[in-house]
C-alpha cells in the first residue's frame, strides 16, 4: 500500500518547526505504523537525509513510551490501542496521514515528535505513593481486600503514562492521570490512609506544572488507550473537596503555635 | 585459566543468608550520607535498589534511557511473580521453589544463590502488596495464585496479564517518593556508555545525554548495573527496541567478567514472524499455557488444507490434532519448562507439521478452557493478552486458535557477580537480568519478576554494606580526574568514527544480519560448525559494519541513529563471545542445546563431569581472543539427575 505522510519536524526545542511530506510505498498492511515509520527513516537515511524522531520503545502497548497526534487523534484512529500497536490495516491504500506530536505547554517538544513528559514524573514525585520503606511490613495476606475493589483500583493503575489524556484535552488538563493514581490508590486499605495528603500534594503540583483545568468533555477517556474511566477524575475532585474541607477545619488547631 | 571464587559463606545452605546478614560490615547513617552510589537502570531491579538504597540515606544517582524510570522493559513482564508462600496449601516451601529453579535451570545455577532467592521471594510480595499492587485476589479477599510452567504447584501471584507493570508501578513509586525526597538523583534519557575504573575499583561512568549530546561524567564510591539483558543481540526479539548491552558490555572491556553469555532463553509462545520488515516480536504470556492446549495437525494433509484455505484450524477433528507437549510430557503437559516446550515446537516445524504462512507456528487452542470455565472467566484472566493478539493478527483467538512460535525473551548469562552480587571488578556490582546467577541454562516463568526485585530490594542494600564499609574515608570522587578525562575522551573518539565512517548502510541493516546469523546459529539447536561458521560470519560483518556504516546527524544534539550505531557495536562483540561460549559448551543444557549432544529421545544431555560450571570470560582487547576462567558448581543439597517432566 501506498501512503502520502505528512509530518512535523521541528530541530529542537527553540527551531520554529513545519509540517513536510513524504511518500512510503509497497507497505503492508500487516506491517505496523512504526514499522512504516521505520522504512521511511530507512530511505531518509540512504538518501542523506535525518530520519524523524519519534518516541517509542516496547512496541506492545504497555511502557507509554510512543505518542503521535495521528489525523487529529492521539495514538490515531482505532479505539483503546497505542500509536505502537496500530497496524497499517487501519488505512486506506492512497490515503494521506498527518502526524504532529502532543501539543500541550507542560509537554515542550524535544525534536519533531517527541515531547517532555517529565511533567507527569513530578506529579508523581509530589505524591503518587504509599509512603513505606522496604522492610518491616506484614503480612501480604494479614489485609483482606474485597475482589471488587481491588480490581478497580487495578483498572485505575493501568494507566500507562503517555499522556494521550493531556494531548486529547482542549486545555490540556491532566486530570485523568491524577485521578487513575489517586482513586488506584485510594481504594487500597494500603493506600486510603494518606489518601487527602496525596490529593493535594498532587493537585497543587499540577497547577505549577502549565497544565489546564478539567472542563468535563471527556475527550481524556475518549482517547485513553487503556480505557482508563472518567471516574477517576469524580473521585479526584471528591478526594480533592474532602481534603480541602478538612484542611480548613484543622486551621483552628494550628492556631495553637501562633 | 583461574577457578573463580564465589565468596559463598559457611555453613548449611538454609542458614548460610541469616549467617552472612548477622555478621556483614554496615554503615552508619551519618556516613550514608556521604556516600554515593550509581544506579544504572530503572527496571524492577534498578529501581528497587535505587528506591531501597535512598531510602537508608545513601546518596543515589539513577541513570535511564527511557524518558521516564517507568518506562523500563519489566513494564512488559505478564505473567507473575513466584513466592514460596504456599498460601494455596499445595506443597510448596522455600526449598521446593528452590529445588525447582535449580533443576529448571537445568543444573547450572548457583545454590546458594537460588536457595536465597527463594528465601526472600516471600518478603517481596509482602513488600508489593504493602505499595499498593493490585495482586489478583480471590472473593475472600486473599491474593490468587496461579500455576506457571516447571512446578506442581500454584506459587505465581499475579495481576491479570500485567504484573510486571504493576510491580515496576511500586519500586517507581518508592523511586519517586525517594527523588522527592533529595536521596536519589534521575538522569533520564541518558546512555550509559563506559565505566570509569581509577585503581582498580569502579568509581564512576561517562554518560551521553540523549537530548543535548553532551557527554557527562559522573563520580561515585560504587557503581550498580542494572541495565537489563541483551536479547536483542538477535535483532527480533520480545524486549524493547532500547533494551541493550552496552553498559554491561563496558564494563567486560574493562575486565568485569561476562558469565555464560550463549544462555538464552527462547520463549515458546510469541506471535510468529510475519515479514522482513518486523521490527519485534511480542510475547503471549506463559500464563496462556494453564488454560490453551497446544497442537498441530497430526496429518500432513491437513496441513496443506489450512494453507490453502480449504479447511479452517477448527474444521479438524479431536483425533486428527497432535497434542504433542501433553503425548511427550504427561506429567507436565502444556506447563514444561519454556526450553522444553520451545524445542519440541522446532521439531514439530521442522518435521513439517508447523501452520501459518510461513509453516513456523503450532496452535494454542482455548476452546476446551472456554467451553470449561465460560467466556467471561477466559476474558478476565487473560482479556488484554487476548486484545494485544486480535490487534496485531487480526484474528479472534476467542473463536479460532492462536498461532504461537517461540522467540527470544530473555538471557540468563550476563556479568559474573559472586555471592555479594560484585562483579569481578570491586565496587561494580550487577543486578537483575543483567547478571548471570541464578537460572542456570533456563529460567523459569515467573522467576524475573522475583529476581530482580529480591536483588534490588532485598539483596543488594544488605551486600554492597560489606564494600562501603571500607569507603567511609575515601572522599567524594573528582570527575575531573585524569581516569574520567581519559574515559570521556575514548567515548568522543568512538562516536565521531561513526559520524565520520560515512559508509551506504545503515545501523538496522548490520543489526538484522547479525539477528539472522545468531538466530540460525546460535538459536534453539547449535552445533559446531554452526557456531564455527558463525564466528566467520560475525567476523566479517563486524569489519564491514567498521568501514560501510551510515549514521547521519550529529554529536551534539538528538540523534537516535548514533545510540543505535554504539550499541550494536556492542551486539556485534558480544554475538562473537556467544557463538564462543556456546562452542565450548560441549553439552546440552537447558536453553543451549547441542545437537551433537541429546538423548534418543532428542531430550538435552548434560555432561556433569566435564561441564558443571560457569564459564566466565575475560576480554583481552581489541583483536585478542577473550580467556575463560571456571566456577567450578558444587551440589550438596540437590542430587543432580536428568530433568524430567514426562
Amino acid at each position: 500500500m501506498n501512503y502520502t505522510l505528512r509530518i512535523w519536524r521541528q530541530e529542537n526545542a527553540e527551531a520554529k518547526g513545519s509540517m513536510v511530506t513524504y511518500k512510503v510505498s509497497g507497505i503492508s498492511p500487516d506491517s505496523s505504523f512504526f514499522e512504516m515509520l521505520d522504512i521511511l527513516n530507512q530511505q531518509l537515511i540512504e538518501g542523506g537525509q535525518e530520519p524523524v524522531s519519534f518516541d517509542h520503545d516496547c512496541r506492545e502497548g504497555i511502557c507509554g513510551t510512543c505518542s503521535l497526534y495521528i489525523n487529529g487523534r492521539p495514538h490515531g484512529p482505532v479505539k483503546g490501542v497505542t500509536t505502537c500497536q496500530l497496524h497499517m490495516r487501519s488505512f486506506k491504500d492512497g490515503d494521506t496521514i498527518t502526524i504532529e506530536p502532543w501539543r500541550a505547554k507542560a509537554f515542550p517538544v524535544i525534536r519533531d515528535l517527541i515531547v517532555d513528559r517529565s511533567a507527569l514524573d513530578r506529579i508523581i514525585q509530589a505524591g503518587g505513593y504509599v509512603s513505606i520503606n522496604t522492610g518491616g511490613v506484614p503480612d501480604a495476606n494479614s489485609i483482606p481486600v474485597p475482589k471488587e475493589q481491588s480490581d478497580d483500583a487495578f483498572d485505575a493503575a493501568a494507566c500507562i503514562g503517555c499522556g494521550a489524556c493531556v494531548a486529547a484535552c482542549a486545555n490540556a488538563a491532566a486530570m485523568l492521570f491524577i485521578g487513575a493514581k489517586v482513586s488506584h490508590l485510594a481504594l487500597l486499605p494500603q493506600g486510603e490512609i494518606e489518601a487527602e495528603h496525596r490529593v493535594m500534594k498532587m493537585v497543587e503540583c499540577m497547577d505549577g506544572l502549565g497544565f489546564g483545568g478539567c472542563s468535563n468533555t471527556y475527550a481524556c477517556e475518549a482517547e485513553c488507550p487503556k480505557g482508563i474511566s472518567v471516574t477517576n477524575i469524580a473521585i479526584l475532585n471528591r478526594g480533592f473537596l474532602t481534603a480541602s474541607l478538612m484542611k480548613q477545619k484543622e486551621k483552628p488547631s494550628k492556631g495553637d503555635s501562633l | 585459566m583461574t577457578r573463580l571464587n564465589a565468596r559463598i559463606p559457611e555453613g548449611p545452605l538454609a542458614e548460610k543468608w541469616t549467617a552472612y546478614r548477622s555478621g556483614c560490615r554496615l554503615v552508619s547513617p551519618s556516613n550514608k550520607r556521604k556516600l554515593d552510589i550509581i544506579v544504572i537502570g530503572t527496571g524492577l531491579a534498578g529501581a528497587s535498589a535505587a528506591a531501597s538504597l535512598g531510602e537508608l540515606g545513601y546518596n543515589v544517582k539513577a541513570f535511564c534511557y527511557q524518558d521516564t524510570p517507568r518506562r523500563a522493559h519489566s513494564i512488559a513482564a505478564q505473567g507473575g511473580i513466584n513466592a514460596a508462600k504456599n498460601y494455596p496449601n499445595d506443597g510448596d516451601s522455600i526449598h521446593r521453589l528452590f529445588h525447582d529453579t535449580i533443576k529448571g535451570g537445568d543444573y547450572r545455577a548457583r545454590e546458594a544463590n537460588v536457595y536465597r532467592l527463594a528465601e526472600v521471594s516471600n518478603s517481596i510480595i509482602d513488600l508489593a502488596v504493602a505499595q499498593g499492587v493490585p495482586f489478583a485476589r480471590e472473593y475472600g479477599g486473599l491474593l490468587a495464585n496461579r500455576s506457571f510452567g516447571g512446578a506442581q504447584v500454584s506459587r505465581t501471584f499475579y495481576a491479570r496479564g500485567q504484573t510486571g507493570q504493576q510491580l515496576l508501578l511500586g519500586a517507581y513509586g518508592a523511586l519517586s517518593r525517594q527523588i522527592a525526597a533529595g536521596t536519589v538523583t534521575l538522569y533520564n534519557r541518558r546512555d550509559v556508555l563506559d565505566t570509569v575504573l581509577i585503581d582498580g575499583r569502579a568509581r564512576g561512568i561517562i554518560a551521553r545525554n540523549l537530548v543535548t549530546g553532551e557527554i557527562e561524567r559522573h563520580a561515585a564510591h560504587a557503581v550498580v548495573m542494572a541495565s537489563g539483558g541483551y536479547g536483542n543481540v538477535f535483532y527480533l526479539s520480545t524486549n524493547a527496541m532500547g533494551s541493550n548491552v552496552s553498559p554491561a558490555w563496558s564494563a567486560y572491556r574493562k575486565g568485569a567478567l561476562f558469565a555464560n553469555p550463549s544462555f538464552t532463553q527462547i520463549h515458546p509462545t510469541c506471535i510468529p514472524v510475519h515479514g522482513d520488515f518486523q521490527s519485534k516480536l511480542t510475547l503471549m504470556s506463559e500464563s496462556l499455557r494453564n488454560d490453551g492446549r497446544i497442537w498441530v495437525p497430526a496429518l500432513k494433509k491437513d496441513v496443506d488444507r489450512l494453507k490453502s484455505g480449504e479447511i479452517t484450524p477448527v474444521d479438524i477433528p479431536e483425533s486428527d490434532r497432535d497434542y504433542y507437549l501433553e503425548r511427550r510430557y504427561p506429567a507436565f503437559g502444556n506447563l514444561v519448562p519454556r526450553d522444553v516446550a520451545s524445542r519440541a515446537a522446532k521439531e514439530r516445524c521442522d518435521a513439517g507439521f508447523g501452520v501459518g504462512r510461513t509453516g513456523m507456528a503450532v496452535f494454542l487452542d482455548f476452546k476446551d478452557a472456554i467451553k470449561r470455565k465460560g467466556h467471561d472467566t477466559i476474558e478476565a484472566l487473560y482479556g488484554n493478552l487476548f486484545q494485544m493478539y486480535g490487534q496485531i493478527v487480526a484474528e479472534d483467538p476467542y473463536r479460532t486458535p492462536m498461532m504461537i512460535y517461540p522467540a527470544v525473551h530473555y538471557t540468563m548469562g550476563g556479568l559474573w557477580v559472586d555471592y555479594e552480587l560484585m562483579t569481578s571488578i570491586p565496587g561494580l556490582y550487577a543486578i537483575g537480568e543483567a547478571n548471570f546467577s541464578d537460572h542456570g541454562a533456563n529460567r523459569l516463568g515467573a522467576s524475573a519478576l522475583m529476581q530482580g526485585l529480591a536483588d534490588g530490594y532485598f539483596i543488594l542494600p544488605a551486600t554492597i554494606s560489606s564494600y562501603l564499609a571500607d569507603e567511609i574515608h575515601t572522599p567524594r570522587i573528582d570527575p575531573a580526574s585524569h581516569e574520567f578525562t581519559l574515559a570521556a575522551e575514548a567515548v568522543r573518539e568512538r562516536l565521531n568514527r561513526y559520524l565520520s565512517t560515512g559508509g551506504s548502510r545503515s545501523v538496522d541493516h548490520f543489526h538484522r544480519r547479525l539477528g539472522r546469523i545468531m538466530w540460525d546459529h546460535c538459536g534453539m539447536a547449535r552445533n559446531e560448525a554452526g557456531l564455527q561458521h558463525a564466528l566467520g560470519l560475525i567476523g566479517e560483518l563486524r569489519r564491514e559494519y567498521m568501514e560501510d556504516v551510515r549514521v547521519p546527524g550529529r554529536m551534539d544534539r538528538y540523534n537516535p541513529e548514533l545510540e543505535k550505531a554504539w550499541r550494536v557495536a556492542d551486539f556485534i562483540e558480544l554475538g562473537e563471545l556467544m557463538a564462543r561460549d556456546a562452542l565450548m559448551r560441549r553439552e546440552s543444557c537447558g536453553g543451549h542445546f547441542r545437537e551433537e549432544f541429546q538423548t534418543p529421545e532428542g531430550e538435552a544431555l548434560r555432561n556433569d563431569d566435564e561441564y558443571a560450571f560457569v564459564a566466565a570470560w575475560e576480554a583481552a582487547g581489541e583483536g585478542a581472543e577473550p580467556s575463560m576462567h571456571r566456577e567450578r558448581l558444587e551440589f550438596n543439597d540437590i542430587k543432580l539427575s536428568q530433568r524430567c517432566y514426562k
